[in-house]
C-alpha cells in the first residue's frame, strides 16, 4: 500500500468504510428496494471488514492530518463496540422492516455512513474535527428515526430529535468559539499545552457550553428531554441503535474531548460531569417506575445508565477510563439482547409495546422469559450478572479518589432502579398469562439474544480478556 | 477611526435588522430583514479583510438559501398568527433567560483574555503577499482535506436522507420512456387495412 501518503493509511478503515457505503448505495440504487438484503448482508461484510483493518492498521502511525485525527487504542477499542452496535442493529433489523413495509435499502446505508461519522467522533483530536464527526453521524440518525415516514410517531420522533440536536449543536459550536477565541486553536494537544491554571472565565463557559452539547449526545440529565419520545417513536432497531453505537461514540468523544486538552483546567470540569452524572442516576432510577411503554422505560433506562458511565469520567483517572469502556462494552451487548426481545413482542403480526403484555410470558414462552429476565437482572446490577461488574469497576474507580458521597448515592440510585427491572422479571414469571406472542424468530434474532444472555452470565467467569484491553486502551488517553 | 466607525455601523444595523427578523409581523419583511442581517454580516467581514468568505456568504445565503427561503414562505399556506399565538405565555420566561444570558456574555466580555502562550498557535487572518482566497484555496484542498470530504460526506446524507424521507414511488403514473419510443416499430404501432372500394363507410 505505498501509494498511499501515512494519513490516508492512518485513515484507511474510515475511507474503506465511507467508499463502501457509496458503493452500496450505487447498488442499492440500480438494483431497487429488493436489494436490502443482499445490500444489508454485504454491509455486514464491510463492517467486518473495517473491524479487521482497526484491530490490525496498515501503519504504526496513529495522527493524520496535523493532529486533527488519532487512532489510539482507546480509539481502536471504542471503534470495535461501534462495529459490533451497527452490525447487531442491521442484523435484527431485516425482519422488522419488511413486516413494518418499509424495507428500504438506504437503512443499512445510512447506519453505515452513520457509522463513518462515529469513527471520526471517537478519532476526533481537534474540535472541527469533533463538530464533523458529530454532524455526520447526527444527520444520518435524524433521517433514521423518521424512517417510518408514514408513521405520525416516528416521524415525530426524528423531527423532535432533529430539532434539539440542532439547538445542541448551537449550544456546542459556542462552546467551541469561545474555546478557540480563548487558546487561538482548535487541536487537542495545543490546547493542553495552552490551558494552564488558573483558567480564564471565558474558557470555563466555552467548556460549560461544550458540555452541553456532549451531555445532549449521551442524553444526560438536564439535556435528556428528547430521549423518551424518540425511543418510543423511532422504528425499533433504531431504538436499538441509538442506545448502542451512538452511545459508545458520543461518551468515547466526551472522555477524550475533556480529559486530553482540559487536563489542567480538571476542577472546572469535574464539578459539572458529577453534577449531571448524579442527576441522570436519580432520574433514570425514578422516572422509569411510571412507564408502561418498554420502549420508554428503557429510554430512562439509558439516562440512568449513561449517569453510570459518567461517573467514570468524573473520577478522571485511567481506572475510571477503563471502567467507562467496560461498562459500554457490557451495556451495549446486553441492550442488544434486550432489543430483540422487544423486537419479539408481536401479536398477530402486530408489535405490542405496553410492559403488561409481557405478563405470565414464561408460561408461554419459557426461553425468551429466561433469557429477559437474565439480561434485566444484568441492567439491574445484580451479581453475578455482567451488569454488576460494570457498576463494580466504575464504583471501584470513584471510590479510589474518595468521592464517597458520589458512590454512595449511585448505589442507592440502582437501589431504586432496581425495582423497575425486578417488576418486569415478577410481571413474566407470576401474573397471569397474556396471550402468546406470534412464535417465529428468526435465526440471527435468535442468534444475537443468545450470544447476549450468554455474555452477561459468562463475563464473571471469564470476562478478564475484555478487562485487560480495557484497562490497556484506557492508558492510550491518560498515559 | 474610520474602520471603527463602520464596525459600529454595521454591527448595529445588523443587530437591528435581527430584531426585526423575529419582531416583524409579516413573514416577507422577516425574510428581508433576514437578507439586510447578511449583508451587514458581509461587510463586517469585509472590515476583517476576509473578502472570499464575505462574498460566499451573499453568494450562497443571500443568492440561493434566503430567496428559496422567501418562495417556501411565500407559497406555503401557514398561519403565522397561529404560531405567534403562544408567545405572550413564554415572553416572561424567555426574557428573563435572555437577560440571563447577556449578563453572562457581558461578565465574560469583561474579564476576557486570551491564554498567553495563544499568540504562537495563532493563525493569521490575512497571510502576507497572499490573496485571500488563494490562501483559502492553498489550505483547503490540502491541510484541510480531511474536514472538507467529512463536509461532503455531510452533505450526501442530506441528500440520501432528503430523498428517503420524501421521495414516494405512485403507481400508475404515466412516464415518458425514451428507449420504449424509440423502440417501437411501425408494426407495433400501426395496422394497414385494404379497404376495398365501395366498404369503407
Amino acid at each position: 500500500m505505498s501509494f498511499m501518503s501515512n494519513d490516508f493509511q492512518v485513515l484507511f478503515p474510515e475511507i474503506l468504510l465511507a467508499i463502501g457505503g457509496m458503493a452500496l448505495l450505487v447498488l442499492g440504487v440500480l438494483r431497487g428496494d429488493r436489494s436490502l438484503g443482499l445490500v444489508s448482508w454485504l454491509a455486514i461484510i464491510l463492517l467486518v471488514a473495517t473491524g479487521w483493518f482497526v484491530l490490525f492498521p496498515l501503519t504504526q502511525f496513529n495522527r493524520a492530518f496535523h493532529g486533527a485525527f488519532i487512532a489510539d487504542d482507546f480509539a481502536r477499542f471504542a471503534k470495535i463496540l461501534i462495529l459490533m452496535g451497527t452490525g447487531l442493529t442491521i442484523l435484527m433489523s431485516k425482519e422488522y422492516l419488511e413486516r413494518e413495509k418499509i424495507a428500504h435499502f438506504e437503512f443499512p446505508v445510512l447506519l453505515v455512513l452513520s457509522t463513518v461519522g462515529m469513527f471520526l467522533m471517537v478519532s476526533a483530536s481537534s474540535f472541527i474535527a469533533v463538530y464533523m464527526g458529530l454532524e455526520l453521524q447526527s444527520l444520518a440518525l435524524y433521517v433514521l428515526a423518521a424512517f417510518n415516514r408514514d408513521s405520525l410517531k416516528s416521524s415525530e420522533a426524528g423531527l423532535k430529535y432533529f430539532v434539539l440536536g440542532a439547538l445542541s449543536s448551537g449550544m456546542m459550536l459556542y462552546g467551541i468559539s469561545l474555546i478557540y477565541g480563548f487558546t487561538g486553536t482548535t487541536e487537542f494537544s495545543v490546547i493542553a499545552h495552552v490551558v494552564t491554571s488558573p483558567i480564564n472565565i471565558g474558557l470555563v463557559f466555552g467548556i460549560v457550553f461544550l458540555i452541553v452539547g456532549f451531555a445532549f449526545k449521551v442524553s444526560a440529565v438536564p439535556f435528556h428531554m428528547w430521549t423518551p419520545d424518540v425511543y418510543e417513536g423511532s422504528p425499533t432497531p433504531i431504538t436499538a441503535f441509538f442506545s448502542m453505537a451512538p452511545k459508545v461514540a458520543a461518551m468515547a468523544l466526551f472522555l477524550r474531548a475533556m480529559i486530553v486538552p482540559f487536563a489542567h483546567a480538571a476542577g472546572e470540569w469535574q464539578q459539572i460531569v458529577i453534577f449531571i452524572s448524579a442527576l441522570s442516576m436519580i432520574l433514570g432510577a425514578v422516572a422509569a417506575i411510571g412507564q408502561t411503554n418498554i420502549k420508554r422505560l428503557m429510554a430512562y433506562s439509558s439516562i440512568g445508565h449513561m449517569g453510570y458511565a459518567l461517573l467514570g469520567l468524573a473520577a478522571g483517572t485511567t481506572a475510571g477510563v477503563e471502567g467507562v469502556l467496560i461498562y459500554m462494552t457490557i451495556y451495549l451487548i446486553t441492550n442488544a439482547g434486550v432489543f430483540v426481545c422487544i423486537l419479539a413482542m408481536r401479536r398477530d403480526g402486530e408489535a405490542v409495546e405496553t410492559i403488561s403484555d409481557l405478563a405470565g410470558l414464561a408460561r408461554t414462552r419459557p426461553m425468551l422469559a429466561l433469557a429477559f429476565a437474565a439480561l434485566m437482572l444484568s441492567l439491574a446490577g445484580l451479581p453475578p450478572f455482567a451488569g454488576f461488574l460494570a457498576k463494580f469497576y466504575i464504583f471501584l474507580a470513584v471510590v479510589a479518589v474518595h468521592m464517597y458521597a458520589l458512590a454512595v448515592l449511585g448505589v442507592l440510585a440502582s437501589v431504586v432502579g432496581a425495582y423497575y427491572y425486578l417488576r418486569i422479571v415478577k410481571i413474566m414469571y407470576f401474573d397471569d398469562p397474556a396471550p402468546a406472542f406470534d412464535p417465529d424468530m428468526s435465526w440471527n434474532l435468535k442468534t444475537i439474544l443468545t450470544g447476549s444472555s450468554l455474555f452477561v452470565v459468562w463475563f464473571v467467569a471469564s470476562g478478564g480478556q475484555i478487562v485487560s484491553v480495557a484497562a490497556a486502551s484506557a492508558k492510550a488517553l491518560l498515559p | 477611526m474610520l474602520t471603527t466607525i463602520a464596525f459600529y455601523l454595521f454591527s448595529a444595523i445588523m443587530i437591528a435588522a435581527a430584531f426585526m427578523v423575529v419582531a416583524s409581523r409579516n413573514p416577507v419583511h422577516s425574510v428581508l430583514f433576514l437578507i439586510l442581517t447578511f449583508f451587514n454580516a458581509a461587510a463586517l467581514f469585509v472590515l476583517l479583510g476576509a473578502e472570499f468568505l464575505a462574498l460566499v456568504l451573499l453568494f450562497v445565503y443571500v443568492g440561493a438559501v434566503v430567496v428559496l427561503f422567501l418562495f417556501v414562505v411565500m407559497m406555503l399556506d401557514i398561519d403565522f398568527e397561529q404560531l405567534r399565538r403562544g408567545v405572550q405565555d413564554y415572553l416572561l420566561l424567555g426574557a428573563g433567560v435572555g437577560i440571563l444570558l447577556a449578563c453572562e456574555l457581558l461578565m465574560i466580555l469583561i474579564a476576557w483574555k486570551s491564554a498567553p502562550l495563544s499568540a504562537a498557535s495563532l493563525a493569521h487572518a490575512t497571510p502576507l503577499h497572499v490573496t485571500n482566497t488563494e490562501a483559502l484555496g492553498r489550505i483547503l484542498y490540502t491541510d484541510y482535506i480531511y474536514y472538507f470530504q467529512t463536509a461532503g460526506l455531510v452533505l450526501l446524507i442530506a441528500m440520501i436522507g432528503a430523498i428517503v424521507l420524501t421521495l414516494r414511488h405512485r403507481p400508475g403514473v404515466r412516464r415518458q420512456s425514451i428507449k420504449a419510443q424509440n423502440a417501437r416499430t411501425p408494426a407495433m404501432s400501426m395496422e394497414l387495412k385494404d379497404v376495398l372500394p365501395g366498404q369503407g363507410s
